[in-house]
């Protein structure tokens, strides 16, 4: 392994390296002030380098079992027989790619969001707008062997919240993504083309790229609707891209 | 072609858990269980790990979510898939922390010793990453066990760790198979989160 690794490696990495570093500066900075919440969970002190190892490329292998055939329908899968969620109903979907632009199969992604009004089914949530009762909000699925994947939703709501005195999120639906390895663990948020909150988005401003930005608003996909139904929205997510095909944590090659 | 940039990151927030573990916040009848609610470790080999995750001002952090992955007892990290069949050790937990306490529990079994770089072997450790409301990204960091003194002296990746910080990743063991840690986002004694 180490030897092919030298090989693959290249000016961006350190020896050893299968992943290329992640460009922490198109990421938000752990400490935002502009997003409260930041403020005391930021760590001060620097995150400290260390090679991948076998621990950091390896990560857990979800099997198809795992998934029910509602599991990407949020429309349906927390509704009472006969019932769908109240909203507008839409059709999210897109790929997971990785940097070199390979879709990545076999990725589990989980989303959860805010109801039509934009309120969570949670016990600390407080917001007046009323719960569904046919709507849960958690989905997930496991992307086909292009990285492609897709859910059945409503489009959520935006809602205030305790930042600034006036703060409100924009729609937005949160995305968990595992790839192949610990390394490209990702969490982030959708937002929805057009949508006026998010340039005021204090949670959104902590990406400091307008392009990273844009990376996270999902595009009107008029070509993916299903008329008289749904309309649909395309969202493609991009993980780290390992320089060699990872297989069983060995390099296969470049 | 040019290289795609990776999506940005952006916070969990502090609802996590209905997407993560619906059921853990009261979502029932979605998911059949929780995913990565057991890391299928049973019998005497069953360790539990135990701590707090604290902000900067000395507050748990109650709305927090760990995700632990880690070899299995004998260092090997090419593990049972993780399914709805549970029993067979996955190395992969997902724990939310109790919403009163900030309190977090790992069952699992003491990871093996894993290859470091250059032939090297790594001293056991468990690898956890931190997402809650207000961590913009990730957290990513290492628990090692202070019975394993020897091979924490020789462990590479420890070595990487300035001297005086070393202690933030090693659990106390705290009665027989029970160890315990408090991560500490921001502060004195600030745990030491990685880059890899």
């Amino acid at each position: 392994m180490a030897k092919e690794t030298r090989r693959a490696q290249t000016a961006t990495a350190k020896p050893g390296a299968v992943f290329p570093l992640r460009d922490r500066k198109w990421h938000p900075k752990a400490y935002d002030p502009g997003y409260r919440s930041s403020i005391l969970r930021s760590p001060k002190k620097k995150l400290v380098m260390i090679p991948q190892t076998a621990s950091e490329l390896a990560g857990p292998v979800f099997g198809h079992d795992l998934i029910g055939n509602k599991d990407n329908d949020l429309i349906t899968n927390f509704a009472r027989s006969g019932k769908s969620a109240i909203g507008e109903r839409i059709i999210v979907h897109g790929r997971v790619l990785d940097e070199q632009g390979r879709g990545v199969p076999d990725c589990l992604v989980e989303i959860w969001q805010a109801n039509a009004g934009g309120r969570y089914r949670h016990v600390n949530e407080s917001y007046i707008a009323p719960l569904d009762p046919d709507f849960g909000g958690c989905g997930r699925t496991l992307t086909a062997s292009d990285g492609s994947y897709r859910f059945a939703t409503i489009r959520p709501g935006p809602y205030p919240w305790p930042n600034g005195p006036n703060d409100w999120r924009p729609a937005h639906i949160h995305f968990s993504l595992f790839g192949q390895a610990f390394t490209q663990r990702l969490i982030t948020q959708m937002y929805f083309e057009g949508d006026p909150l998010i340039p005021r988005c204090p949670i959104v401003r902590t990406i400091k790229d307008p392009k990273a930005i844009q990376q996270l608003v999902a595009k009107l996909d008029m070509d993916g609707t299903k008329p008289m139904d749904s309309l649909a929205y395309r969202f493609d997510i991009v993980l780290r891209g390992a320089r060699s095909t990872l297989f069983e944590n060995r390099l296969e090659g470049n | 072609m040019a290289r795609k940039k990776e999506s940005p990151s952006q916070t969990a927030g502090p609802y996590v858990h209905i997407g993560l573990t619906p059921n853990f916040t009261g979502i029932r009848g979605v998911y059949a269980s929780d995913l990565g609610k057991e890391t299928g470790a049973a019998g005497s080999d069953a360790i539990t790990l135990t701590g707090t995750v604290y902000d900067g001002a000395g507050e748990a952090v109650r709305d927090c979510l760990i995700e632990f992955s880690q070899s299995d007892g004998k260092g090997s990290t090419k593990l049972s898939k993780v399914g709805r069949k549970t029993g067979k050790f996955t190395g992969f937990a997902r724990v939310p922390v109790n919403l009163k306490t900030g309190e977090f529990r790992l069952k699992t079994v003491k990871p093996g010793m894993v290859a470091g770089p250059g032939g090297s072997l790594q001293a056991p450790h468990v690898t956890a990453w931190i997402v809650a409301r207000g961590v913009n990204i990730g957290l990513h960091t290492r628990i090692y066990f202070a019975d394993e003194a020897d091979a924490n002296a020789a462990d590479p990746v420890l070595s990487l760790v300035p001297k005086s910080r070393r202690k933030t990743l090693i659990a106390e063991k705290v009665a027989k198979n029970r160890y315990r840690i408090d991560i500490r986002l921001q502060g004195e004694d600030e745990t030491v989160f990685f880059d890899a």
